[in-house]
């Protein structure tokens, strides 16, 4: 080994280097073993399982409302849609018809959720290639989607809010009026965000072309999301299999062709502005109504197998039920997004610099929580 | 000038003439030596505080925040709390470092640091050493810092460290040039490189007015290549916080870190002065042509104030685009130096060369 070492020329030589578990730029607890030649990078290898909680064991445990309240803990940052999933596959198992009012507070609170866990991405984005103010730019509207949260959920980040069959309690009074003033709030902001950091050169110059990745490969690795859209994969729930209220909105899915790690920064400001399309199409038009339906006290679900999709903020998240009759499931499957988004990161990185790796890797916007859950 | 209570020259020859009348002129010349010398550290620790003050308020209030506000009157003494707190911290002994050269690494940088403080000239007579070669020393002085940035990410013993530092040693090496070419052009207008004699030539007009074009792109060359140089964002690869989590100095701790900060302040500090010196007329007031009531009202400012306006102005906007723009990557910071800069730089040379020659200038 020495005399391999003492031979070979040193620009040919291979040397690994530890990213994470504490590092500013994984956002958690990830780790990459990174192979690398100088700067280039020659091999990222992701080791997971830092922050495994056994979530799905765990739900094995719990009755199907407690369940939901793990889900939270999946991607914190889109609570509201992590609970959407459990809640409609259990409705759907119990065959519930759910009150008008509910689906579209669902939907507005679905999409205000999605808003805030891009801005928080792009806050962290910017801060991995250097632009510390995006930061504080992004979180300042972030604050505001949270502010109307507290006001309705009584929490900021891990909501809890829905529950099989509607919602923990009605919304507050002043939830539209907020709302609204949030959507004409950040009509105004987010243009802010493309003058800070989407139209700067050295921003560009750092991301196009960086890391692409075909539809046929986004296929096969199962990447979905704005990731996926950006390399022109169609794979937008919401779309295809329309759930909630998402059939009674106009909306358009971000698509680009590209691939790359621009194309998949456009697509979710992009997203940004569809899902305040959404709101503003659902937010006046909430009906009246009960916020729950009537479930019974102890929910057991017929014997069975049963799935959901949502579209997540991060990509298609499915939950997987199978049921052996009792209060509990038998056995509980989460398809988290950032999974599968995550092991695409050796064919996106390789051959580019140890820069480029931290930008690929934010552009994926991983959570990792809800990698090892 | 017309205030000649501003000149300092005639205090400077009373107190040599003083000390040489009650001593040996040995004698006096080293205790003129430790006077400087005691000064120029006290300055050099006001100069790092309040940048450092400065800074934190300004990516403040560009980050929609109020910045540090706690500590004293609108957070004044935060700064001085966190030396202190950095003082009294523990220096963590790293394993398989080269102990020599990780304790000799912070000293080499800011010893580089503040020996280039002595050639700048604050105020007429305060002026550590007028060299007649002060700018080519300036440079030369400067330019060592890199050796601790190498020196400190070599004997670390950390991978990140040893990248950060082989970074900033191929950016530096690079933006040299550029740093150099660009106050060449201004030497050519000058004809000289005693920065005294820089500053009194630009009397009447300042050298970004008065050498029309070539002028104003050698300032934003250097302006470009003295951030590169000080390792400031947009160029801050060598600490790359969120690749190489602190870049050359990840293992450093307590006061030696704090050496490391203070180094970067100052040497903010001293590329904004060499700026403020070459193109802004260091601490010449500002005279528009035969506006004479103008110039006496100008003349009224003390130099000094006149110099440390400038010098605070150019470092507010390093401040500027460091808080506004997100960082390089290694070989577009080299593609930008040898493809733009340095055939830019070489062809305003020529330029200029041809101004001064045909007397295009004010």
């Amino acid at each position: 080994m020495t005399e391999e070492i003492l031979t070979t020329p040193l620009e040919q030589q291979e040397y690994t280097i530890n990213m994470g578990p504490q590092h500013p730029s994984t956002h958690g607890v990830l780790r990459y073993v990174v192979s690398l030649k100088g700067e280039i990078v020659h091999k990222v290898e992701p080791h997971l399982g830092y922050i495994h909680r056994g979530i799905e064991k765990m739900c094995e445990k719990l009755t199907y409302p407690q369940i939901i309240h793990l889900t939270d803990r999946l991607d914190y940052l889109t609570a509201h849609i992590n609970n959407h999933a459990v809640c409609l596959a259990v409705e759907g198992a119990l065959q519930v018809e759910v009150p008008e009012r509910v689906v579209y507070i669902r939907t507005i609170m679905d999409e205000l959720n999605r808003i805030a866990s891009h801005q928080l991405w792009w806050c962290a984005y910017g801060m991995d290639l250097g632009g510390l103010t995006c930061f504080f730019y992004g979180l300042r509207d972030r604050e505001k989607i949270l502010d109307i949260f507290e006001e309705s959920c009584g929490s900021r980040l891990l909501h809890s809010y829905y529950t099989p069959g509607g919602l923990m309690k009605d919304i507050n009074p002043n939830f539209q009026k907020r709302t609204k003033e949030f959507i004409k709030y950040f009509r105004k902001k987010l243009p802010e965000y493309d003058q800070l950091l989407t139209g700067n050169v050295i921003f560009q110059e750092r991301t196009k072309g960086v890391g692409p990745l075909t539809k046929e490969e986004a296929i096969s690795y199962g990447v979905t999301g704005p990731n996926g859209r950006a390399s022109g994969f169609s794979c937008d729930v919401r779309k295809h299999h329309p759930y909630a209220a998402y059939d009674k909105v106009d909306f358009k899915e971000a698509f680009y062709t590209e691939g790359d790690t621009f194309h998949r920064y456009k697509a979710r400001i992009d997203e940004m502005w569809e899902s305040m399309k959404i709101i503003e199409q659902l937010v006046d038009n909430i009906p009246e109504g009960d916020y729950s339906a009537k479930m019974k006290a102890v929910i057991k679900l017929p014997e069975g197998e049963y799935f959901q999709r949502v579209e997540a903020a991060k990509g298609d998240f499915g939950i997987f039920i199978i049921s052996d009759g009792n209060k509990t499931p038998y056995r509980v499957k989460f398809r988290s997004p950032n999974f599968c988004n995550l092991s695409c990161i050796d064919l996106l990185s390789k051959n580019f610099k140890i820069a480029d790796l931290v930008a690929i890797s934010g552009s994926l916007d991983l959570v990792i929580p809800d990698i090892d859950r | 000038m017309a205030f000649s209570i501003y000149d300092l020259t005639s205090f400077n020859q009373w107190v040599d003439k003083g000390l040489n009348s009650v001593m040996s002129p040995l004698w006096a010349t080293i205790t003129e030596m430790a006077i400087i010398g005691v000064v120029f550290l006290l300055f050099y620790a006001v100069v790092g505080l309040f940048l450092v003050y400065a800074e934190r308020k300004i990516c403040g209030f560009i980050q929609c925040r109020v910045g540090p506000n706690r500590v004293g009157p609108y957070g004044i003494f935060q700064t001085i709390a966190d030396f202190i707190k950095l003082l009294m911290k523990e220096l963590v002994p790293i394993n398989k470092a080269d102990k020599f050269l990780f304790n000799l690494a912070p000293f080499i940088i800011i010893i580089a640091s503040m020996m280039a403080l002595a050639a700048i000239p604050f105020a007429k007579g305060i002026h550590a050493i007028d060299f007649n070669i002060g700018i080519f020393y300036i440079l030369a002085v400067s330019s060592m810092g890199v050796i601790g940035i190498l020196l400190a990410g070599w004997s670390s013993n950390n991978k990140y460290s040893l990248i950060g530092a082989m970074r900033s040693g191929a950016q530096i090496v690079s933006y040299e040039l550029s740093v150099g070419l660009s106050i060449l052009t201004a030497c050519i207008m000058f004809g000289s490189l005693q920065l005294s004699t820089i500053v009194e030539s630009q009397a009447d007009c300042w050298l970004i007015f008065r050498g029309h074009l070539p002028a104003f792109i050698a300032f934003l060359i250097y302006m470009i290549a003295a951030t590169a140089e000080t390792n400031r964002g947009p160029f801050d690869l060598a600490e790359a916080e969120s690749e190489l989590t602190a870049g050359f100095h990840t293992e450093y701790s307590g006061i030696k870190f704090a050496f490391f900060f203070l180094a970067e302040y100052m040497n903010m500090f001293l590329v904004a002065s060499i700026a403020a010196t070459i193109f802004w007329g260091g601490w010449m007031p500002l005279h528009i042509g035969h506006w004479t009531g103008f110039n006496m009202v100008m003349d009224f400012i003390p130099p000094a104030v006149w110099y440390l306006g400038k010098t605070a102005v150019i470092i507010w906007l390093m401040m500027w685009f460091k808080w506004t723009f997100p960082r390089l990557r290694i070989d577009q910071l080299l593609t930008l130096e040898w493809k733009y800069l340095l055939p830019i730089n070489l062809l305003n040379i020529l330029v200029m060369a041809l101004v001064v020659l045909m007397g295009w200038h004010f």
